[in-house]
């Protein structure tokens, strides 16, 4: 739908400041400026959204309301009948989720010459890496190192991230982009083969490397490739709906669901990584998401289950820039390369109120400060801002769009908008889990033989992760993963399996009268958009 | 969404609904209350999960779209496809060579394209497939690598292609064997894992991570940005 004459005619405020803002540089934000925006506009600061767990071993810390309810729900396996006895796979490394942290973990296991099985929701590659636009961050050239990274990552979270982490993560970097590279994917480059870099929100060097504006999708399609040339088993459609310890309370396999035929398949492994992503379709404080369709939690509250402690779980990310018209695109992410490129958000008077690449996390309460403020530009499904994607071409010139952003030209044309010659129009959205389970430098969550990598893992963004580390965050900690699962794994005697800590933790939910009232693994969100509405 | 939106009437595989006319095809179907399990990924148009055909009651011709991307419209007869069995064909990155004669090994179907330009026609990317088919034709990477890039792998190019030649896997299987043996590597890249592995940047990381966080927070806070 392109813009109807009303939002034509609020455009026009933008067009007219535009050529005084070319190349101007609005001022930074002080740390005190951001302090103020994120405590009075940050939807992780508003209470009201939070309550304290009342079970299992993290009893008594903070969640969001949503993800507090998937965590007190009842196990789908309470009444069914398993052979745990004789596990249809036997398997070295199990693997739960086929995005790109199971990806990288699978194929790193398989490597190893370890018998691995990757079991996934939906299709091998179904997750939000496919679609991650905007880039992944390495310290890789001159200019830069590891320990400057180190500190953008750090300034970035809030400096409550655990060091050992971030350490991992930027020591990685420039190894995880040469290993892709390897593998023969494309990033952007130079004549001579050297990586264009650019900047990301909160970065202090241009350290993003990006392939087009589909760099999560090709990473994600050159990983599943590799994977179907190396033979590696995987499951397509079979969630984990719990896992299984043995006797020492070790991690030991899971019980799979086929959601098509709908029913049960038990696997006994020796180690488990869990790789099941976000939870962005919970819609944290009714927030439209930015996720893929299968991100609903499931291996937190799996692991949770077992005994694994979190991390920074009530520590969400909200993009600064979802789409907020046309309807169809409500949420949708419009990647931040949108702005290292220089776009810049603009209220409905036509002015620049924040400087375009501070982290997302005062970005986006800065963007909701201006909407609160009545500066917003009106719409019926709420409020937005301006985002001056028409810059880009007066700075970079002429094409830049059409060779930088080609999914954003193509996604925004396909409802007659033109983002070369007509801004956008954003809104924050739910787009990312800052924390998750509790891991160490190798992966290893709080519950032996289980690790975690990737979106469900936490601590090592801190309180808001920066653009292009998740992307880096998933390969990093999902090879390491992969790598000390399939060690360790060649040390385990299998032992029974069991599903007693589901039943001891539905007697805890028992006791404090919460059993009952939901299930849980969320598997799939129910949308009906307004049926039955009256 | 407002509860006055005027409805319309398309079709799920036959069936009649009224749906809201501004909802997307997927959005439609959920309205009319499917819970996708196929032909449903991402919702954002980069997955290829939701190739769906269609066509307009009292027109012949079909037409294609991703269900996320594509708005209802009135007298939509509309059926997904979910999953395309197209061959994918196993190689080993490493021992492949960039030449036309490999290559032609691993998808010798290409050559059997007609240049009918259905693939072409039909790719909801609105990507000029049968042109990198062209460019593989004649090894031509670069290009066929170029104009493959923004593929989405939905499968609806080879549905169509009357050769069955399998668009999407050839133009990946193109792009990986470009990528790790025709362009250069990065030189900086090779360097810098080096100086990792040799312990060059220990000593500064040592001392952000023993920072206390007043400090770390004073040398953020100054530190300069490119």
């Amino acid at each position: 739908m392109p813009y109807p004459p009303e939002l034509r005619e609020l455009m026009k405020k933008v067009e007219e400041t535009r050529p005084s803002r070319v190349n101007v540089h609005y001022p930074r934000m002080t740390p005190e400026e951001r302090a103020q925006v994120l405590k009075e506009y940050h939807p992780d600061f508003m209470e009201e959204a939070f309550r304290p767990l009342q079970v299992g071993v993290d009893r008594g810390v903070r969640l969001p309301l949503e993800m507090a309810d998937i965590f007190e729900a009842d196990s789908r396996l309470l009444s069914a009948e398993l052979d745990l006895e004789h596990p249809e796979f036997d398997v070295d490394v199990l693997v739960i989720g086929g995005g790109g942290a199971g990806a990288a973990a699978a194929l790193e296991a398989f490597s190893l010459g370890r018998k691995v099985l990757l079991a996934t929701k939906l299709r091998l590659g179904d997750a939000n890496t496919m679609m991650a636009q905007g880039g992944i961050q390495a310290a890789d050239k001159p200019q830069d190192s590891p320990a400057i990274h180190y500190l953008d990552v750090m300034g970035g979270g809030r400096f409550e991230n655990r060091p050992e982490l971030v350490r991992a993560l930027v020591r990685d970097a420039p190894g995880v982009i040469a290993w892709l590279e390897r593998m023969g994917a494309m990033f952007d480059k130079d004549e001579e083969g050297r990586m264009i870099t650019i900047h990301g929100g909160g970065t202090s060097r241009k350290r993003m490397h990006t392939a087009r504006d589909y760099t999560g999708a090709e990473i994600m399609r050159t990983l599943r490739d590799e994977i179907l040339n190396r033979g590696v088993e995987y499951i397509e459609f079979c969630p984990a709906l719990e896992l299984l310890l043995d006797e020492k309370g070790r991690a030991a396999g899971a019980v799979l669901f086929n959601l098509e035929t709908e029913s049960c398949h038990v696997v006994r492994a020796r180690t488990v990584i869990l790789a099941t992503g976000g939870s962005g379709r919970l819609h944290y404080q009714g927030f439209p998401t930015s996720n893929h369709y299968g991100a609903t939690g499931d291996g937190l509250v799996i692991a949770y289950r077992a005994g694994a402690r979190t991390a920074f779980a009530d520590s969400i990310q909200y993009h600064p820039t979802g789409g907020a018209y046309p309807p169809q695109l409500l949420g949708l992410l419009v990647t931040e390369k949108v702005r290292s490129l220089g776009a810049t958000p603009i209220n409905v008077r036509g002015e620049q109120f924040v400087y375009h690449l501070e982290t997302r996390d005062v970005e986006a309460s800065a963007i909701i400060r201006e909407c609160r403020r009545g500066l917003g530009v009106p719409l019926p499904t709420g409020t937005a801002v301006w985002l001056d994607s028409p810059l880009i071409e007066l700075t970079h010139g002429q094409g830049t769009i059409e060779r930088q952003l080609p999914a954003m030209l193509r996604q925004f044309a396909r409802f007659g908008i033109d983002i070369r010659k007509e801004p956008m129009l954003i809104y924050p959205t739910l787009h990312y889990q800052n924390g998750g389970l509790a891991i160490d430098e190798n992966g290893a969550t709080t519950v032996e033989n289980l690790y975690a990598a990737g979106e469900v893992a936490g601590g090592i963004h801190g309180r808001n992760r920066l653009m292009g580390n998740s992307l880096l965050d998933i390969l990093v900690f999902g090879r390491r993963a992969g790598r000390h699962a399939a060690e360790k794994s060649a040390e385990i005697r299998p032992g029974r399996l069991s599903l007693e800590h589901v039943y001891r933790y539905q007697e805890e939910l028992e006791a404090r009268g919460l059993a009952g009232q939901r299930v849980s693994p969320v598997l799939l969100p129910r949308y009906t958009h307004g049926a039955g509405d009256k | 969404m407002s509860k006055d939106t005027k409805k319309i009437e398309i079709f799920i595989m036959g069936k009649q609904y009224l749906v809201p006319g501004e909802l997307t095809i997927l959005e439609a179907m959920e309205y009319a209350g499917y819970q996708l399990k196929r032909g449903c990924g991402c919702r954002a148009g980069f997955c290829g999960a939701c190739a769906t055909v269609y066509r307009i009651a009292g027109s012949y011709q079909l037409q294609v779209g991703l269900a996320c991307q594509t708005k209802v419209e009135p007298g939509m007869y509309l059926a997904q496809i979910p999953f395309f069995p197209g061959r994918k064909a196993v190689f080993d990155l490493e021992k492949i060579k960039p030449t036309l004669a490999e290559f032609a090994v691993l998808y010798p179907e290409i050559f059997r394209c007609l240049g009918c330009g259905s693939c072409t026609k039909v790719c909801p990317q609105d990507l000029d497939v049968m042109q990198y088919i062209a460019h593989l034709q004649r090894g031509e990477w670069k290009e066929a690598a170029d104009l493959s890039f923004d593929c989405v792998m939905c499968g609806l190019c080879a549905s169509r292609c009357p050769v069955n030649i399998v668009q999407y896997n050839a133009g990946l299987a193109a792009r990986r064997i470009y990528g790790r043996h025709v362009a250069p590597p990065d030189p900086l890249l090779a360097e810098r894992v080096r100086e990792i592995e040799a312990g060059n940047y220990d000593r500064d990381m040592e001392e952000l991570m023993k920072a206390s966080p007043e400090r770390l927070a004073e040398l953020y806070n100054q530190r300069d940005i490119e």
